[in-house]
């Protein structure tokens, strides 16, 4: 038992679920409305696609790489899968543009993997050239255009809630989505994918020594092409389900956020230069950013601090851990380093 | 006398060869060939139209200068994704100052003294900026990628807090007369300043001890501590360089749109990144050429308005066609590197 | 001869036109312990890379087991019971001593699903075999080398090898730990599991191995047994050359010391250091790894900040802030790893040799081009640097090359004092000849040398004075004429296994 404690308290999870815990508290005493239930569930709302954006971000810096292209992929897929749907005047269930997202999903997500596995470049830069070829694709040669009234089955997804929650003070309702189950069922697939298949041991094989990796016998290759098809597919369905909840299709809505995504990885203890991390802390990671930029309103704080607050806490949080790493090294090799 | 004479000559054709057996660096050179010979003959008339280059000299200084930062940072290992926060930032402190000095109406005396106070403290912001860059990445040692991001953020968001998000204009007529005027009517004084300031960062790179230092930086760290170099003061230096680069990106961009704005430019960042690896230069360090940054940019610059003479070819293809290239180049330099290692597998297992 | 585990026959190879191996023959029995030696660029790890299936064989045939193969790929070498154990040792540092035995029989054994259950029974299995006792609940970049090369020798026998070749073993063990290792060599053996040690240092494997092959310029020269080799053999077949063993010979000294420790300590790494080096003297400093020689080294080039204790340059007391100061002060190191800590592989030979002393040809902020050219020419000159041009890049010369661009570096920023930190680790026996001269002809024009290594013959035949250090302390002070290389052997390890077992 307490070995168990030992391994809690020296995990770099702790220390973002007990900054968590500080910052709820410190909104709580000064608002005294962050306890309440509609709160917490706009809370759980405002995590989904960051929260499902940030597991497939999580996966490719597993690997060791660096993808900024998700958002992009996201929009086009979704864009593109919308404006076919209303232009066919769909109006059957809601499966049928979710397949289809999956599906464009996955072959831009093989078009990220085509180039990442087999070019020695780092994936930031073949990434940063995949986005701007998927918003060019969508901007460009699709022409996007904001698109006012989405099929009804995705309106009508966005509105279903699994329960309404009232604040029994001030009477704000806020409802649980239903794709908040969504967010639950990717990460708890993404889960055992990492932790019991070869496949996922794989991946994390590959953050730790590539080299190594295809000389124990794993398909460096082909476990980097299919890992960034997954990642094409969680963005997409991301970028599906914020489409819905908005009730319109944005085309631009999404892009920008891939650096508020790694920042909430890199926040939940995942090493930037791969290989280690897990999906509590990636979870804990995007919760506290979420949390800061919710709660603005609720201790009073203008929006306008949100890009500021976001920027000092991705440089004071990855400067704590920069520092941690500098420390733990030996004391003596600590005067070169 | 003689000897010194034969020297030159000797390092001139080390250089001339070098260039020659620089494959990277022809291929860009062929590629801008290609390109301003299909515009020349598809589009004559518009291409060579002085319009037509005037507006492509105005444009490219507000990328290239960040451009050219990113390279000094790249050239250390490093990268600089807060260039276009910084840019939105100085610029803005620059339309503060403008407008709080002279306001509209004020006497050109005054307004000349506002533009002057205005300069220099948006220069000295982005150096500001950039020395702050160079101490989370020196000092704390946060990943380049890591920090500059989160100081993108947070330049953005003072520039935010600063204006509320709202664009700040009505700066003194003369600000834009003098920075987006042309020289004789004829040359835009962007261009001018791109040009100086390339120059100085050839001089910095080929012509003093800093350029081949950072170049040794970026080759190998512990080497370069090992060899006595102060590696803190130079990654410091060249993230407040880069810095000062695109607080300049951000004047050129003030006087072209005549305001400021905290969110403008926002596909630079990327646009910086791509020049840069389009260049040559190697995203792990040590490597890369500024003709190769500079040929790059010219390239990029051409596409985009060669593309706006077609009338029935979007604005919005540009990022599609800037991916495209990047795509291609890195594919192109993967495939020619794969058989001239094939070539030189022997000499690498040496070294090993 | 079908007895034989491995049998390579007329194997040749070449690469665009160069022949690396060329018509090698080569035999393993089994249970046999045997050694392939030959210098960097010799071809042995072509040969590896052949036998692993790593490269397909030009002419020639591979017998492994009794099967012939005239090509091979590395699943086949693998299954037929071939295992590389590399010098990097090619494990996970990001994941625990049980996945890193697990994976590998996993994923031969074509597993989808991860079951760790069946993943600790595989790596408990694996430790028993050599009795390794280890957490297996630990990443392994959080142990030791040794350990490390015990994980990558587990995971080996894992595969039911019949055959294991190890790439240079011993380079970065403590004696201790060598011993160790072979303890489990002859374990393996005893268990009929052939071992094919790689190495191009006699001395390392020359207890231990029971048959030599050493290839030169991709030929197998000799086949023969230890008692058929001594050093001057061995380097024969090695290089194709016959070298004097002179000892250098120290000529008049002035009374002035160069550099001076007094009582010097670093905390955790070594106290109490006191020695004085006077110009024209080469000092050596040996110890085993981990006596904190490396550490007096660096401590010396203001690298590391004495605890306790004084050091003088030409008699007055100095504190170094850092590196650049020890430098101003006249002080040069080369350091151990060439590759890491030297070079910048990619720049030009000529930016390599000026770059420590860089400043000094500046004029009016600009860099006097003319000046570094022709500095770097000076160099690549006076250390016989073989290139045809100082701008090629430096990876582009061999192992001996390098590091006379690195003692250039060095000699550039004329230092009184000339510390060098295993100045000829990885450097061809020909090369290393050369470096040895031209360390004797500094000391001869004034320069005061300290020469900090483990190679016991390079110490005594170019030093004047060796001391000996062992756990952090000077134990010793040797006169290299009147102590054989045997006897400093012992006094090296002898009392430091005494030491270990209080």
């Amino acid at each position: 038992m307490s070995a168990l404690f030992q391994k809690v308290i020296r995990a770099n999870e702790f220390y973002v679920f007990l900054v968590i815990v500080a910052v709820c508290l410190l909104i709580q005493v000064r608002s005294g409305q962050f306890f309440t239930a509609n709160n917490l569930v706009d809370l759980a709302n405002a995590m989904v696609v960051p929260g499902l954006f940030a597991i497939g971000a999580f996966l490719v810096i597993v690997s060791g790489g660096i993808d900024v292209s998700f958002p992009a992929l996201a929009s086009l897929a979704v864009y593109a899968v919308t404006r076919f749907l209303v232009d066919s005047h769909y109006e059957g269930g809601i499966l049928l543009p979710f397949a289809m997202v999956i599906g464009l999903g996955a072959l831009l997500g093989a078009f990220n993997g085509l180039f990442t596995s087999r070019l020695a470049v780092p994936s930031l830069i073949i990434t940063l050239g995949t986005a701007n070829v998927f918003s060019g694709v969508m901007q460009g040669a699709l022409s996007s255009v904001q698109i006012a009234k989405i099929p009804p089955a995705m309106a009508e997804f966005g509105r279903s809630s699994l329960f309404v929650a009232t604040n029994p003070v001030s009477g704000l309702t806020s409802s649980m989505p239903v794709s908040f189950l969504i967010l639950v069922v990717v990460a708890a697939i993404v889960f055992f994918l990492l932790r019991f298949t070869m496949f996922g041991r794989g991946i994390f094989a590959i953050g730790g020594d590539e080299s190594a990796a295809s000389r124990a016998g794993f398909n460096v290759r082909r476990t980097k092409f299919w890992l960034y098809v997954i990642v094409g597919v969680i963005a997409a369905v991301a970028g599906l389900i914020r489409t819905c909840g908005m009730g319109q299709m944005h085309p631009t809505n999404l892009l920008g956020m891939e650096m508020m995504v790694i920042a909430a990885v890199v926040l939940g203890g995942t090493a930037i230069t791969g290989g280690t991390g897990s999906l509590t802390g990636v979870m804990l990671g995007t919760l506290l950013i979420v949390i800061v930029q919710n709660s603005m309103i609720l201790l009073g704080i203008p929006t306008f601090w949100q890009q500021f607050s976001l920027g000092l806490l991705i440089i004071v949080g990855t400067g704590i851990s920069a520092l941690q790493i500098a420390r733990s090294g030996n004391g003596l090799r600590a005067v070169l380093r | 006398m003689k000897g010194a004479a034969v020297q030159t000559l000797l390092s001139r054709s080390g250089s001339l060869r070098a260039l020659s057996r620089d494959t990277h660096l022809t291929r860009l050179l062929v590629m801008l060939a290609v390109l301003v010979g299909f515009f020349a003959i598809v589009k004559t008339e518009g291409f060579f139209n002085l319009l037509t280059w005037q507006s492509m000299a105005i444009q490219f200084p507000e990328f290239g200068l960040m451009a050219l930062g990113v390279m000094l940072t790249m050239i250390t290992a490093g990268i600089d994704l807060s260039v276009v926060g910084v840019a939105n930032m100085a610029a803005i402190g620059a339309a503060v100052v403008m407008l709080g000095m002279a306001p509209r109406g004020a006497d050109p005396a005054t307004a000349t003294g506002a533009i002057a106070v205005a300069i220099c403290l948006a220069l000295a912001t982005g150096a500001a900026a950039g020395a702050l860059n160079g101490f989370l990445v020196a000092k704390v040692r946060i990943p380049p990628i890591l920090a500059t991001l989160g100081t993108f953020e947070l330049f953005t968001g003072i520039a935010i807090l600063i204006t509320g998000g709202k664009p700040k204009s009505g700066l003194p007529a003369l600000y834009g007369e003098v920075f987006a005027g042309k020289l004789f009517g004829l040359i835009p004084v962007p261009l001018i300043v791109f040009a100086v300031a390339t120059v100085l960062i050839w001089l910095l790179m080929t012509r003093t001890a800093f350029g081949t230092k950072i170049y040794m930086l970026g080759t190998n760290a512990t080497a370069a501590r090992f060899s006595g170099l102060n590696t803190t003061s130079l990654l410091v230096r060249t993230y407040t360089l880069s810095g000062l680069y695109a607080s300049l990106a951000g004047l050129v961009m003030l006087a072209n749109y005549n305001s400021a704005k905290a969110d403008y430019g926002s596909t630079y960042t990327l646009l910086a990144v791509l020049i840069v690896v389009l260049g040559g230069v190697n995203p792990n360090g040590g490597n890369g050429r500024l003709l190769g940054v500079v040929l790059a940019i010219l390239i990029l610059q051409i596409l985009s308005s060669g593309l706006n003479m077609f009338p029935n070819i979007s604005n919005f293809y540009r990022p599609l066609i800037w991916g495209g290239v990047l795509l291609a180049v890195i594919t192109a330099n993967h495939l020619s590197g794969r058989r001239s290692s094939h070539r030189t597998s022997k000499g690498q297992g040496q070294t090993k | 001869m079908s007895e034989c585990v491995l049998a390579v026959r007329g194997v040749s190879k070449s690469f665009a036109g160069v022949q690396a191996l060329s018509d090698i023959n080569l035999e393993i029995r089994p249970g046999e312990i045997h050694c392939l030696a030959g210098e960097n660029g010799s071809g042995k790890s072509t040969l590896i890379k052949v036998i692993s299936g790593v490269h397909d064989p030009d002419e020639g045939t591979i017998e492994i087991g009794g099967v012939v193969h005239k090509r091979l790929t590395p699943v086949e070498a693998i299954a037929a019971g071939v295992q590389v154990i590399y010098q990097d040792f090619s494990v996970f540092p990001n994941l625990t001593v049980m996945e890193n035995l697990a994976l590998n029989t996993e994923l031969a054994s074509k597993r989808k699903l991860v079951n760790w259950r069946r993943f600790r029974r595989i790596a408990e299995e694996a430790v028993a075999k050599i009795d390794f006792s280890v957490d297996l609940d630990q990443l392994v970049g959080k142990l030791s080398v040794a350990d490390k090369q015990l994980v990558a020798i587990s995971r080996a026998l894992m595969s039911d090898a019949k055959l294991i070749i190890m790439d240079e073993p011993t380079t970065a063990l403590t004696k201790k730990e060598v011993d160790a290792l072979f303890r489990i060599i002859l374990d393996l053996k005893a268990r009929g599991i052939a071992i094919l040690f790689v190495s191009h240092k006699l001395e390392e494997v020359f207890e231990i191995s029971e048959r030599f092959t050493i290839i030169r310029n991709g030929r197998a020269v000799a086949t023969c047994l230890p008692e058929e080799l001594n050093r001057r053999t061995f380097t024969q077949y090695m290089t194709g050359r016959d070298f004097e063993d002179a000892h250098f010979q120290v000529g008049e000294l002035p009374p002035e010391p160069a550099l001076e420790a007094r009582a010097l300590t670093v905390t955790g790494a070594f106290s109490d250091v006191s020695f004085s080096l006077r110009p024209g003297e080469i000092l050596g400093i040996t110890g085993l790894l981990g006596s904190g020689r490396t550490e007096l080294a660096m401590t010396l080039f203001g690298a590391y900040r004495p605890d306790a204790g004084e050091l003088l340059v030409k008699g007055s007391p100095v504190r170094f802030s850092g590196i650049r100061a020890a430098i101003a002060g006249g002080i040069g190191y080369v350091p151990e790893d060439r590759l890491t800590e030297g070079l910048f592989l990619e720049r030009s030979i000529g930016d390599n040799i000026v770059i420590a002393q860089i400043d000094q040809l500046v004029t009016r902020g600009l860099l006097d081009r003319e000046r570094k050219t022709a500095s770097a020419a000076e160099w690549v000159r006076d250390l016989k640097i073989a290139t045809p041009d100082p701008e090629n890049a430096a990876n582009t010369l061999s192992g001996g090359n390098q590091q006379r661009i690195v003692l250039a570096k060095w000699l550039a920023t004329r230092p009184d004092v000339l510390i060098l930190n295993g100045p000829t680790v990885g450097v061809d026996i020909g090369s290393k000849h050369d470096i040895h001269e031209i360390l004797r002809e500094l000391a001869g024009s004034g320069m005061a040398v300290i020469i900090i290594s483990d190679d016991i013959p390079e110490v005594i035949q170019n030093c004047n004075r060796v001391l000996l250090m062992k756990a952090g302390r000077i134990t010793d002070e040797i006169d290299p004429g009147t102590v054989t290389e045997r006897q400093l052997a012992a006094l090296m390890t002898g009392e430091s296994d005494q030491e270990g077992k209080h």
